[in-house]
């Protein structure tokens, strides 16, 4: 192994990474106003379908990512509307919007490219090195010669810990997610946070899909969420609803999605279906390991009746 | 108690028994509005939603064969693991992990019904449902434990465990288990005294149906009229009330409604190989993990129940067939309908809800 070896492992890291960092920094913000949205994985799907037909129809990439992070907006939004607006119960509702999503952009799909999947040509995100970060040596290029959704993720996350915990919207959202009875008694429109937080959710996991076709894959396929969005749940859990620890634990789950390159270079043959299941392996295994140390929002999971 | 990965509380579904007018109710309002928002979506993806009708019609229900050739048959593994989601649900369990517990149950039978031991049918067969059963269990041992020992929740550590199921079914397929003429990724068929018998001569039901009837027979009978069947609905309603009445422990019951859940599950996969594919192959199971919830769902939890749904979405998948070959649309239209149908629930259920609690 040499290092030629260990920059590309490095770059397939954060190239896996910044997906589950995005959706999970979405996740964290709805979850700490105490919604779960287990229809992540729909918001990201249907953002890799949008980027990607987005990206065809506007031949660009950028407005293709803007396409992404309206279809995970409008995925979320059907999720507010039954979990938070009706009071439906939020995993059976969020398990129903993640079977939707995944049908619908497989039939989306196959309506306009044909069942056997043609291989699609999108403009893709080209990576953008960032002048003198990116010459750090060892993780310089890794992680400052990327794809511009990489950048936006690493202002994203001091971002979106600054209005979680140093502002007074960000006070109401976590009082609605610690004590919806509280808030609402404070003055603050619980449901109208939650929706808020749901569909900033939607939008970054629509930017993550997007990142997926854009970005990494460069093509769409049916299913290519892979349940990026259950594990971007899980890294919310391990990065303790912490934004910034979120960031780095999502960037640590791409690393350990990477593996694979870095395991073929140490010239270890492991056969790939296994190689497939290491992510959710490791997944299972830190939250095994770490869960006992976090505690979730209060509130998390609640539906509220205002009335 | 706060659940650390979903804080999730027990599944705030609608229990009805089959039958009842409340059931009949909202099944039937759920179906109608998935079928006019589903005929909304193909007109305006410009399918001739007639022709999407019709072929979903003669491709289910056309003719006695297509009935109990396709239809049933599909419906054997729908409602094997819509019983095994009921179930869980019935006890607050979050078990979403059906499709993982599956494949399980359908590599170890897969890998008993290969050797078979030159043991007789009538004692191979059960060995066979036997290993299927434990494998679904043993798969959904890890979230039970995870989740007693440990206290995370089950919501993710079962789908979670979904994917490891399917990629391990996909290396054993291209692995240890693949065919001998090692060609294509699938098993060799299993022995003939591995297989499930016929249930009616001349068509491809086979016994897994009445395998199914008679576990929803039990399973009603030991959720309404056992001890251990008082407590489950007592966790499922609330966990912290029941345990704090002192006498269920909640932990057992959570532990053995889980793996059972699991077990039945992953009988599915089991009954699967050994009576209709004789083989393990990748993608053997088209998400019926999945498609379990929506059956259990509209069925109300209730046993019974999941035996008319499960039949229903049986004729939907094998419509969804006919629709592809017949009027060219995607088959993957299925999920957005299955979708459509827990969503209606959900919402029908809120609706009647606010109905009744308004006269308070």
């Amino acid at each position: 192994m040499n290092e030629a070896d260990i920059a590309l492992f490095l770059d397939a890291a954060v190239r896996l990474g910044v997906p589950l960092s995005l959706a999970a920094l979405g996740e964290t913000v709805s979850e700490r106003s105490g919604v779960i949205n287990i229809g992540l994985e729909g918001s990201i799907i249907a953002g890799a379908l949008g980027g990607a037909l987005g990206a065809l129809a506007f031949e660009s990439a950028g407005l293709g990512v803007v396409a992404g992070a309206g279809a995970g907006l409008v995925v979320a939004l059907v999720f507010a509307v039954f979990a938070i607006g009706m009071g439906a119960d939020q995993i059976i509702t969020g398990t129903a919007v993640t079977l939707g999503g995944l049908g619908l952009t497989g039939a989306i799909y196959q309506a306009r490219f044909g069942a056997t999947g043609t291989e699609l040509s999108l403009p893709t995100l080209a990576a953008a090195p960032v002048p003198v970060l990116s010459n750090v040596p060892w993780v310089g290029s890794a992680l400052f010669d990327q794809a511009p959704t990489a950048y936006f993720a690493y202002v994203l996350a001091p971002l979106v810990w600054l209005y979680l915990f140093r502002t007074a919207w960000g006070l109401e959202l976590r009082a609605v997610g610690e004590s919806p009875r509280a808030a609402q008694a404070a003055g603050v429109g619980v449901l109208r946070v939650r929706f808020f937080a749901t569909l900033f959710g939607g939008v970054m996991a629509g930017i993550a899909g997007a990142h997926l076709s854009l970005a990494h894959a460069g093509t769409f396929s049916e299913g290519m969420s892979a349940g990026k969005g259950f594990i971007a749940i899980a890294v919310v859990v391990l990065g303790r609803w912490n934004p910034i620890l979120v960031l780095a634990a999502g960037l640590l789950f791409g690393a350990a999605s990477a593996l694979q390159f870095f395991l073929q270079a140490l010239g270890l043959d492991l056969p790939y279906q296994l190689f497939l299941a290491l992510p959710y392996v490791l997944t299972l295994a830190a939250l095994a390991g770490w869960v006992g140390r976090a505690r979730a929002p209060a509130a998390l999971a609640l539906p509220w009746d205002p009335e | 108690m706060t659940d650390p990965i979903a804080g999730a509380p027990p599944p705030d579904v609608p229990r009805r028994r089959l039958g009842s007018t409340d059931s009949l109710l909202i099944g039937g309002a759920a179906v109608a509005l998935t079928a006019a928002v589903g005929t909304a979506l193909l007109w305006l993806g410009g399918y001739d939603s007639l022709a999407a009708g019709r072929a979903m019609l003669s491709g289910s229900l056309g003719g006695w064969d297509v009935f109990v050739s396709i239809t049933l048959v599909r419906a054997v593994p729908l409602i094997l693991t819509g019983l095994a989601v009921a179930l869980a649900f019935r006890a607050g369990v979050w078990n979403i992990g059906a499709e993982g517990q599956l494949y399980a149950g359908a590599i170890a039978a897969v890998w008993v019904g290969l050797g078979g031991g030159g043991l007789p049918a009538p004692l191979l067969v059960p060995c066979v449902l036997v290993a299927a059963a434990a494998g679904g269990a043993a798969w959904a041992l890890v979230p039970t434990l995870m989740r007693v020992r440990l206290g995370v929740g089950e919501v993710i550590t079962t789908i979670l465990m979904n994917f490891v199921g399917i990629h391990l079914a996909a290396y054993m397929v291209h692995g240890p288990l693949q065919e001998s003429r090692g060609v294509f990724p699938q098993t060799d068929q299993i022995v003939a005294a591995a297989r499930l018998p016929r249930l009616l001569p001349g068509t491809r039901l086979h016994i897994g149906f009445a395998i199914g009837i008679a576990l929803v027979i039990v399973l009603a009978f030991v959720v309404r009229r056992t001890r251990f069947g008082f407590h489950l609905r007592a966790v499922g309603a609330s966990p912290a009330a029941a345990a704090v009445s002192g006498r269920i422990d909640t932990s057992r019951v959570i532990v053995v409604s889980f793996l059972a859940s699991g077990a039945i599950a992953g009988l599915a996969g089991g009954v699967e190989i050994s009576g209709l594919t004789f083989a393990l192959y990748e993608n053997l199971s088209p998400g019926w993990g999945y498609t379990a919830i929506a059956v259990a769902l509209l069925a109300g939890l209730s046993p019974g129940g999941v035996v008319v749904t499960g039949v229903f979405f049986g004729a939907l998948q094998a419509g969804a067939g006919a629709m592809q070959r017949d009027a060219g649309i995607p088959a993957a239209w299925v999920g957005v309908v299955e979708a459509l149908v827990i969503l209606a629930v959900l919402a029908l259920d809120r609706t009647r809800r606010v109905r009744r609690e308004g006269g308070r």
